[in-house]
C-alpha cells in the first residue's frame, strides 16, 4: 500500500499501481474523460500530482511515443479511482502500469477521487507526497524556476517553409510543433533562456509555448518577449506563454484557487456570442490586461481572462489550448489566425 | 436580443402512443420544451393523444389536443389556434413526419407559422437517405456505400465497385427476409438470386463487420456555437440497432484522437445543416484500421469511420444523454430554439456556470434494453438492425462492472448480475448466443467466458470489444474465486461490492440469504456512498440533488433528509404492463408532496422517464428499485416513509420485504396488500365477505385439473400461479387445450401449481378504481371495456363514462368495494375488475395500488386519485368525491406494436401485448374511439375492407355491423365462406383464395397491392381447422400496415364509427372544451 499525504495533513491510502518510489509536488486535479497519454506527457504538468476525476484510466493503454505530447511522463505522480489493467486498442503498446513502472513514476488506486477533488476545490490546491516506505519532505514546484527542467537543452529545426518561428520552449507540447508544421511553416525550438536576437536568428514571428509553475519565476523568457515587443515582431503566446507575454507587457497574473485542468472550459470571444470549448491546464492566470492591450477571450464560467491581443500589434496569446491534445479541436484556428496577421502585417 | 419577441404562442407536436421505437422519452423532451417554453411567457398548445404522459397535464401546457398527430387534424388545430410557432422535434419521427408533411403541403405558409429551432430544410435532407450521403460527401465525411440493384448482374458490378464482403439487404422486403452477408461472388449471386425473387430491388452495403458504434449528442446555438454534450459507446458491434445495444457513457475504449475526430466530424455535419436545437450523429469506428490507408500525419492519421446515421432532433439516445450526464438537453434545445445563444444560458445543476461547455463525468452509465419477447407469441428473438426492446434501465457507477451489473438487476427480471443460471443452456446454444444475440447474449457471454472460453474467441464470434469482455470475465472471475474459497472477509466483501455483486447474489454463491449478506456487510461498515451528478465532475459545486451510489467512494455528497421526507418508488424500466402512466402517477405524488410540505426523494432507473428529471424531487436517487438499495435508502435518508402504491407493480411488490425490514410504508399496509395478492388468502377472503367470484382451484395433476373444468364447464382460463417471465395464460375450450396449455405450463409440479378458473364468454369487463382512507372509499370511478372479458384491460378499450353499464350492477360494484376496503383497511389507490354477466357480478382481481387508468381517469373526469390519495395521508378524514356527470365520452385506445416485431402473432388475449395507448374525446363513443383508433395509427378505409368471420355464431353476431358497410363505397373482400354468407345476406363481397390456396384472386396480392386497408378476422376458438391460414392473414396485414380488428366487440364499434362519421364530423376541440 502506498499513502497520499497532503500538506493539510488529509491522508489517504491507496493501492499502488507505478513504481514504488516516493514522490512530493503540488496536487491537483483534472477532469477531461480521454487523454491520458496526452495529459501525462505534457510538460506543464511537472512537478505535479495528478487527480485523473475521471474513474477508468487505462483503458486503451499506451501507444508508441510518437504521439505523446513531449518524450516521457512530465507529472511526478498520478492517482485514479479504478486502474485499467486490460486495455483494448490497436495502438497499445503496453498497459499504462508498466510504462509508469518504466518511467519511475509513482501511480495510486484510491476509489474516492471524488472526495479528494472537492477538498481542493474547496481548500484550494495543495502541496502533496506520495510515500510508500519512506516520509520524504514536501516540495513546492511554484517557489523554483521549474520551466527550466522541461525545456529543450538544444535548438531543434522543424519543417520547411517562408515563414520560420522561433518557439520558446516552457515546456512546449508537441503538438503545438505539429500545428505549425501543418500549416507550411519551418520552426527553431530554443530553450526558454535562449535570445534569438542576441544570437541574430533570422525569423518572423516568435512563440511562447506552455509550461509548468509560476510564470513570474521565468524571468529570463519575459525580458526575451520584451524585446520581441519592442521590435514589433509577431507573437503568440499559448498558457503560460500567455502569463509570460502578459507580464512582459506590463500586466500581472495571480495563482488560482485550484485551476483550470480540463477539457470541457467555455471561452466567450470578446464582445461576441462566439464560445469554444477548450483544453486548459493551468494554475496562474492573467489578473490584470497589459496597457495597450484588449481582453480577447473570457472563461464562461467564472469570468477569468482567457486570452490577450494587442490592439495595434500582431501579438496576442490565448490561456487556453488550441492545439488540443487531449481535447477538442475548436480553436486550431488560432494558428492561423496569427499566420494570417503575420503575412498581413508584413504587407504593411 | 435574446429570445425572438414576435414568438408568443407555440405549437407543440408530441409522439402519440408509447411503440417500439418511440416511447416515454418524448414525454421528458416534450415536457422541457413546455417548461422551457413557459418560462419565457409563451402559450404552448400540445397536441399529442398520450393521455398517460406529465405533457398533457393542467400544470404543463396551457392547451391541450388530445387528438392524431396527423397533417390532417393539426392543420385544423393550427387554423383554429393561429400559432406563430411550432416545435417539430420534440415528439419524435411521428411529430417529425407531421411537421414535414405541413411543410411540404404549405400550410405552415399559409398560416405563417415560423418553425423554431432547426430549419425543415436540414430535417428533410437527414430524411433522404441519398441526398444526405451526397451532402456529407461535399464536406469530406464519409457514409458507407450502398447502391440499389434491380438484376444480378447490376449486383455484381456495384459488389465489385464496393468490395467484399457486402451486406445484400432486399429492398421493400418484410422482416430483413433474404438479407445477408457475403463474401464472394458465388455467394452474391445465390443471395441475390434469392432476394431478389420477392423484391424488385436490392441494396447492396459495404458490410463493416464488427466496427464499433459510437454517438454523439451535439447542441448547436444560431451564433454556430457548437458543444457535444455526450459520447456514447455500443458494448454491441455495428449492426445491432441503437436502440437495442447495451450502450455505455462515456465512451470506454476510444483514445483522444478518436474522441476528439468524430467529435469533429459529429460538430461539422451539425454546421453544415446549420442545426439550431440538438442533433444526435451515430458512427461506425473500424477497431482495426489499416494504417498504411489511414496514417498520414506523424501524429494525425485519419480514422476509417463512416457516419451511419443522423437524427436531427431529440431521440432516445438524446433522452439517455440528459440523465447520463445531467445536461437537460431537451430544455437547451427548446431555449435554442425561440433564439437565445448558448452562452446566454446558465447550467442548471451548477447554478453558476455557463450551458456552453460540455459535461465532464465522474462515473460510468450503462444503458440496458428491456424485451418483452416472451409477451409475443412466434416473435422472433434474434437481435438486429430493427428496435424491439420496449424499454431500458441505466446504472451508475464508478467501475464499469458496478454500473453494468446495477443496470442488469433494474431489468427487474430476477437477474442478480452479470452471471444468470437461470437457464441450463448447452455450450453449442451459448456460442450461438453470443454469436448471434438474442436479449439473452449479456448472459452468454458470460456464460462463455465461465465456461473457459478466451475474451478473444468471444470477442470473435461477438464483436464485442475486448476491454467490455475482461470486465465481465473480471466479474466471472470473482465469482468463481468466491464459489471456490467461499471465504468472505471485509477486504474481500468491499471489492465484490465495488464490482456491483448484489448481496443475495453474493449470498446465493456461498449458500447464504441476501439478508445474512446485509448484516454482515453493516457489521463490516461496507455501506454505499451517494454521490451526486453534477456534470462538471465535482469542479464546481453542484445545488441540484441527482442522486447515485457506489462503494467506490467513501464519503457522501449530501445530508440525509429525515424528517419529513417520503420516499416515493417509480416504476422502473417500461414494458408490458408498466409504461408511462405509472411515471405520470409518480410526479403526481411528487407534486402533492410539495403541496404538503414534505421533501420528496423517488428512486427510479428508467432514463426515459420524467419522474427522473432533477428538478422534479426533492431528491431523486437514480437507482436500483431492489429491496437492497431501497433498503440502503431508506436507512441513509431515515424518511417519514416509503410510497410503494404508485409505480406500477415492481414497487408494490417490494411492500412486504420492506416492512418486514422495518420500513414504515405509507398507505395500506403491506399484510393486507399481501391478503389481497395472495390468490388464496383473497379467495377465503371473497367467501368470507360473500363475494362473487369465478369458480378457480389450483392444481398440480392433470386428471384432477380435468376433473375440474369438466364440473364448471369450459371454456377455462388456465395460469401458472409462478411466472418467471410473465407468460403462459390461456383459455382452454376442451380437453385438448387444457392438456396441450397445461404441459406449456410446463412445471406443473407440487411446487409450482397452475391456476384453473372458470372463464365467461361474452361477459363484460367493468373496472373501479378509486382511493380509500382508513377504509373508507373516498372517491371512486367505474370504467367499462369496449370487448368482452378476455382481452387483458392492458389491451382493452376504455370509454367513460361507463353509461353501457346498468345502475344495479353498478351498485353492486360500489357495495363489493366498500365491502373490500374496509375489510382491507385500505388507505391508498386500488382498482377492482369485475366480470358482469346477465346482471350478475364477480370479481376478478383487486389490486391495491394505483392502476394504469389513473392519469385517464383524472383528466377525463378532474378526479385526480394520486392527489387524494397524497391528502389521504395527511389530512384527516378526507371529503368524499362523486363522479361528476361528463359532458363528453372519451375512449382509450391500446398501441400495438405487432410490425416491429416479425412472427408475432397480432392477437388481443389474455396476455397483455399493447406497448402503449391514447384517449381521445368525442361527443359520443364512435367519434372518440375513431381519433383514438387513427391516433394510433389506423385510418378511415377507402380502398377495400377484408372481413373473415370463424363459426357460424361469429358471422351471425357481426352481420348487423357488416350489413352497415353496404353503402359505404369500398369493395368488400372476403374469405369464400364468410363470402357465401355475407353474399347470401345481400351484401355484395368478393370472394379471395386463401394464401395456402396458391391461387389468384389471393388475400395476399391484395394486402401487397394495397387494396386492402382494413382487416376484419375474428376467430372462433371452437372450431379446428386442418390449416390455420388466420395467422398468416393476421401477419401479413401487420407486415402491410393495415389496421387488423380480431375482436367483436371493437369489429362492431369500428364499423359504426366509420358509417356513423366521416372525417370532418371529428370536432377539432381542445381537453378545456371537453370538460
Amino acid at each position: 500500500m502506498g499513502k497520499l499525504i497532503l500538506e493539510d495533513g488529509t491522508e489517504i491510502d491507496g493501492k499502488p499501481f507505478g513504481a514504488i518510489t516516493e514522490t512530493s509536488g503540488e496536487t491537483v486535479f483534472a477532469t477531461g474523460m480521454t487523454g491520458y497519454t496526452e495529459t501525462l506527457t505534457d510538460p506543464s504538468f511537472a512537478g505535479q500530482i495528478l487527480i485523473l476525476t475521471y474513474p477508468l484510466i487505462g483503458n486503451y493503454g499506451v501507444p508508441d511515443k510518437k504521439y505523446w505530447e513531449s518524450d516521457r511522463i512530465q507529472v511526478s505522480g498520478l492517482i485514479v479511482s479504478d486502474y485499467i489493467d486490460r486495455p483494448s486498442h490497436h495502438q497499445s503498446k503496453k498497459t499504462l502500469s508498466q510504462w509508469l513502472k518504466q518511467e519511475k513514476i509513482p501511480a495510486l488506486i484510491i476509489k474516492d477521487t471524488r472526495f479528494l477533488t472537492k477538498h481542493l476545490r474547496e481548500k484550494g490546491v495543495m502541496l502533496g507526497k506520495i510515500n510508500f516506505k519512506k516520509n520524504i519532505d514536501f516540495f513546492d514546484p511554484n517557489k523554483i524556476n521549474i520551466v527550466e527542467s522541461v525545456s529543450t537543452k538544444k535548438i531543434l529545426e522543424h519543417g520547411k517553409g517562408d515563414k520560420t518561428i522561433v518557439i520558446i520552449d516552457c515546456g512546449a507540447k508537441n503538438n503545438i510543433r505539429r500545428c505549425f508544421l501543418k500549416r507550411g511553416v519551418k520552426t527553431i525550438t530554443v530553450p526558454w533562456d535562449y535570445d534569438p536576437f542576441e544570437k541574430n536568428l533570422k525569423f518572423d514571428a516568435l512563440f511562447i509555448s506552455n509550461g509548468p509553475g509560476d510564470p513570474k519565476k521565468a524571468k529570463k523568457t519575459i525580458s526575451i518577449i520584451k524585446k520581441a515587443l519592442d521590435r514589433k515582431l509577431p507573437t503568440l503566446g499559448i498558457c503560460l506563454g500567455n502569463q509570460l507575454l502578459a507580464l512582459a507587457a506590463g500586466g500581472d497574473t495571480y495563482k488560482l484557487k485550484y485551476g483550470h485542468r480540463s477539457q470541457n472550459q467555455p471561452c466567450i470571444l470578446q464582445d461576441s456570442k462566439k464560445c469554444y470549448i477548450t483544453t486548459q491546464n493551468h494554475g496562474f492566470a492573467v489578473g490584470k490586461v497589459p496597457p495597450g492591450f484588449n481582453r480577447w477571450f473570457t472563461n464562461g464560467n467564472d469570468g477569468s481572462i482567457e486570452g490577450i491581443i494587442h490592439k495595434k500589434y500582431p501579438f496576442m496569446s490565448v490561456q487556453f489550448h488550441p492545439e488540443a491534445t487531449p481535447g477538442p479541436k475548436d480553436t486550431e484556428w488560432i494558428f492561423d489566425y496569427f499566420l494570417k496577421k503575420i503575412k498581413n502585417y508584413e504587407k504593411k | 436580443m435574446k429570445k425572438n419577441k414576435r414568438i408568443k404562442h407555440v405549437l407543440i407536436l408530441g409522439s402519440g402512443a408509447l411503440k417500439i421505437g418511440e416511447a416515454g422519452e418524448f414525454d421528458y423532451s416534450g415536457s422541457q420544451a413546455i417548461k422551457a417554453l413557459k418560462e419565457e411567457g409563451i402559450r404552448t398548445i400540445l397536441v399529442n393523444p398520450n393521455i398517460a404522459t406529465i405533457q398533457t397535464s393542467k400544470e404543463l401546457a396551457d392547451e391541450v389536443y388530445f387528438l392524431p398527430v396527423t397533417p390532417e387534424f393539426v392543420e385544423k388545430i393550427i387554423e383554429k389556434e393561429k400559432p406563430d410557432g411550432i416545435l417539430l422535434s420534440f415528439g419524435g419521427q411521428t411529430a417529425l413526419n407531421c411537421g414535414i408533411a405541413l411543410q411540404k403541403t404549405g400550410i405552415l405558409k399559409k398560416y405563417n407559422v415560423q418553425i423554431l429551432g432547426t430549419p425543415i430544410s436540414a430535417i428533410m435532407l437527414t430524411e433522404d437517405r441519398n441526398k444526405f450521403a451526397n451532402h456529407l460527401h461535399k464536406i469530406n465525411i464519409p457514409t458507407p456505400e450502398s447502391r440499389a440493384a434491380r438484376s444480378i448482374d447490376n449486383a455484381i458490378k456495384i459488389a465489385k465497385k464496393i468490395g467484399y464482403p457486402v451486406m445484400v439487404r432486399a429492398g421493400f422486403a418484410l422482416g430483413g427476409q433474404g438479407s445477408g452477408v457475403v463474401y464472394d461472388e458465388k455467394n452474391l449471386i445465390k443471395t441475390a438470386q434469392h432476394a431478389l425473387a420477392f423484391a424488385p430491388q436490392i441494396l447492396i452495403e459495404k458490410y463493416l463487420h464488427h466496427f464499433k458504434e459510437i454517438e454523439y449528442e451535439v447542441v448547436r446555438d444560431k451564433y454556430d456555437n457548437c458543444i457535444t454534450v455526450c459520447n456514447m459507446e455500443n458494448m454491441d458491434p455495428l449492426g445491432i440497432h441503437t436502440g437495442e445495444s447495451i450502450v455505455v457513457a462515456p465512451s470506454q475504449t476510444l483514445n483522444n484522437q478518436e474522441y476528439h475526430e468524430l467529435r469533429r466530424a459529429s460538430i461539422e455535419i451539425v454546421r453544415s445543416l446549420g442545426i439550431v436545437g440538438e442533433c444526435n450523429v451515430q458512427f461506425a469506428l473500424n477497431p482495426r484500421p489499416q494504417r498504411s490507408r489511414f496514417e498520414r500525419w506523424q501524429n494525425e492519421q485519419l480514422l476509417d469511420y463512416f457516419v451511419i446515421e443522423v437524427n436531427a432532433r431529440l431521440s432516445r439516445s438524446s433522452a439517455l444523454a440528459s440523465k447520463a450526464t445531467g445536461y437537460p438537453l431537451a430544455y437547451i434545445a427548446a431555449k435554442l430554439g425561440i433564439g437565445y445563444g448558448l452562452t446566454e444560458i446558465k447550467n442548471k445543476v451548477t447554478g453558476a456556470t455557463s450551458a456552453c461547455f460540455e459535461p465532464a463525468l465522474d462515473y460510468v452509465v450503462t444503458k440496458i434494453p428491456r424485451w418483452d419477447m416472451e409477451k409475443f407469441k412466434g416473435a422472433d428473438k434474434k437481435l438486429g438492425s430493427s428496435m424491439k426492446s420496449v424499454g431500458e434501465v441505466m446504472g451508475i457507477g464508478r467501475t464499469f462492472e458496478e454500473s453494468y451489473q446495477k443496470a442488469i438487476r433494474m431489468l427487474d427480471m430476477n437477474y442478480e448480475g452479470a452471471v444468470s443460471e437461470n437457464e441450463n443452456k448447452k455450450t453449442s446454444e451459448i456460442l450461438e448466443g453470443v454469436k448471434n444475440p438474442t436479449p439473452q447474449r449479456m448472459f452468454d457471454i458470460a456464460s462463455a467466458l465461465k465456461k473457459g472460453f478466451s475474451v478473444k474467441e468471444v470477442h470473435k464470434l461477438s464483436g464485442v470489444d475486448p476491454w467490455f469482455l475482461h470486465r465481465i470475465k473480471n466479474i466471472t472471475n470473482h465469482e468463481d474465486e468466491l464459489s471456490k474459497n467461499k471465504i468472505l472477509d471485509r477486504n474481500k466483501l468491499l471489492e465484490l461490492k465495488q464490482l456491483g455483486f448484489s448481496d443475495k447474489r453474493i449470498g446465493n454463491i456461498i449458500g447464504k440469504k441476501g439478508l445474512e449478506i446485509r448484516k454482515i456487510r453493516k457489521a463490516f461498515k461496507i455501506i454505499p456512498s451517494v454521490l451526486q451528478i453534477d456534470t462538471l465532475a465535482s469542479e464546481f459545486p453542484a445545488i441540484t440533488n441527482y442522486l447515485y451510489m457506489t462503494y467506490n467512494a467513501n464519503h457522501s455528497d449530501i445530508k440525509p433528509s429525515r424528517k419529513n421526507s417520503v420516499i416515493v418508488l417509480g416504476s422502473g424500466p417500461y414494458h408490458i404492463g408498466s409504461s408511462v402512466e405509472f411515471d405520470w402517477c409518480s410526479v403526481n405524488t411528487v407534486m402533492n408532496l410539495k403541496k404538503h410540505k414534505k421533501q420528496s426523494i423517488i428512486i427510479n432507473c428508467n432514463p426515459e422517464t420524467v419522474s427522473t428529471d432533477y428538478d422534479i424531487s426533492d431528491k431523486l436517487y437514480f437507482e436500483e428499485l431492489t429491496f437492497e438499495k431501497i433498503a440502503d435508502i431508506y436507512e441513509y435518508e431515515n424518511p417519514d416513509g416509503v410510497i410503494v402504491s404508485v409505480g406500477g407493480q415492481t414497487p408494490n411488490n417490494r411492500a412486504k420485504a420492506l416492512h418486514k425490514y422495518g420500513a414504515k410504508i405509507l398507505g395500506t399496509n403491506p399484510v393486507d396488500i399481501d391478503r389481497a395478492e395472495d390468490r388464496n388468502k383473497f379467495s377465503s377472503l371473497l367467501d368470507k365477505l360473500k363475494i362473487k367470484q369465478p369458480a378457480w382451484n389450483a392444481f398440480s395433476d392433470l386428471e384432477n385439473a380435468e376433473k375440474f373444468a369438466e364440473k364448471v364447464g369450459y371454456p377455462v382460463l388456465i395460469r401458472p400461479s409462478f411466472v418467471l417471465s410473465g407468460s403462459a395464460m390461456n383459455i382452454c375450450f376442451d380437453k385438448k387445450d387444457l392438456k396441450t396449455y397445461l404441459k406449456e405450463a410446463a412445471s406443473v409440479s407440487k411446487k409450482y401449481p397452475v391456476t384453473v378458473s372458470k372463464f365467461f364468454e361474452q361477459a363484460k369487463e367493468i373496472e373501479l378504481d378509486g382511493i380509500a382512507q382508513n377504509g373508507s372509499i373516498k372517491a371512486s370511478v367505474i370504467s367499462e371495456h369496449i370487448e368482452y372479458a378476455g382481452v387483458h384491460s392492458g389491451d382493452a378499450s376504455i370509454v367513460l363514462p361507463a353509461d353501457r353499464v346498468n345502475t344495479k350492477t353498478k351498485n353492486e360494484m360500489h357495495k363489493i368495494s366498500e365491502k373490500l376496503a374496509k375489510e382491507l383497511n385500505i388507505t391508498g389507490p386500488f382498482n377492482i375488475q369485475f366480470l358482469a354477466k346477465d346482471n350478475e357480478v364477480f370479481i376478478i382481481e383487486i389490486n391495491l395500488r394505483a392502476s394504469r387508468t389513473f392519469p385517464f381517469i383524472a383528466k377525463v373526469t378532474g378526479i385526480n386519485l394520486i392527489e387524494l390519495f397524497v391528502n389521504s395521508l395527511y389530512k384527516k378524514n378526507i371529503k368524499y368525491i362523486k363522479t361528476p356527470k361528463l359532458k363528453s365520452t372519451a375512449i382509450k385506445v391500446a398501441q400495438f406494436s405487432f410490425t416491429r416485431l416479425a412472427g408475432a402473432q397480432p392477437m388481443l388475449g389474455v396476455e397483455m401485448a399493447s406497448t402503449g395507448e391514447v384517449a381521445c374525446f368525442g361527443a359520443d363513443r364512435e367519434e372518440a374511439f375513431l381519433k383514438g383508433i387513427i391516433a394510433t395509427g389506423g385510418k378511415i378505409p377507402k380502398k377495400g375492407i377484408f372481413i373473415s368471420l370463424g363459426g357460424d355464431k361469429k358471422k351471425q353476431d357481426l352481420l348487423r355491423s357488416v350489413l352497415k358497410l353496404k353503402n359505404f363505397g369500398v369493395t368488400l373482400f372476403a374469405t369464400e365462406k364468410t363470402a357465401k354468407f355475407l353474399n347470401q345476406n345481400g351484401l355484395k363481397v368478393k370472394s379471395l383464395y386463401k394464401i395456402h390456396e396458391k391461387k389468384s384472386p389471393n388475400i395476399l396480392d391484395n394486402f401487397r397491392n394495397k387494396k386492402v386497408d382494413l382487416v376484419i378476422n375474428i376467430v372462433d376458438k371452437n372450431i379446428k381447422k386442418e390449416i390455420n391460414d388466420d395467422h398468416a392473414i393476421r401477419r401479413m396485414a401487420s407486415d402491410n400496415n393495415i389496421l387488423i380488428l380480431t375482436k367483436i366487440k371493437k369489429a362492431e364499434l369500428f364499423i359504426n364509427s366509420i358509417t356513423d362519421k366521416k372525417f370532418d364530423d371529428l370536432m377539432i376541440k381542445s381537453w378545456s372544451e371537453y370538460i
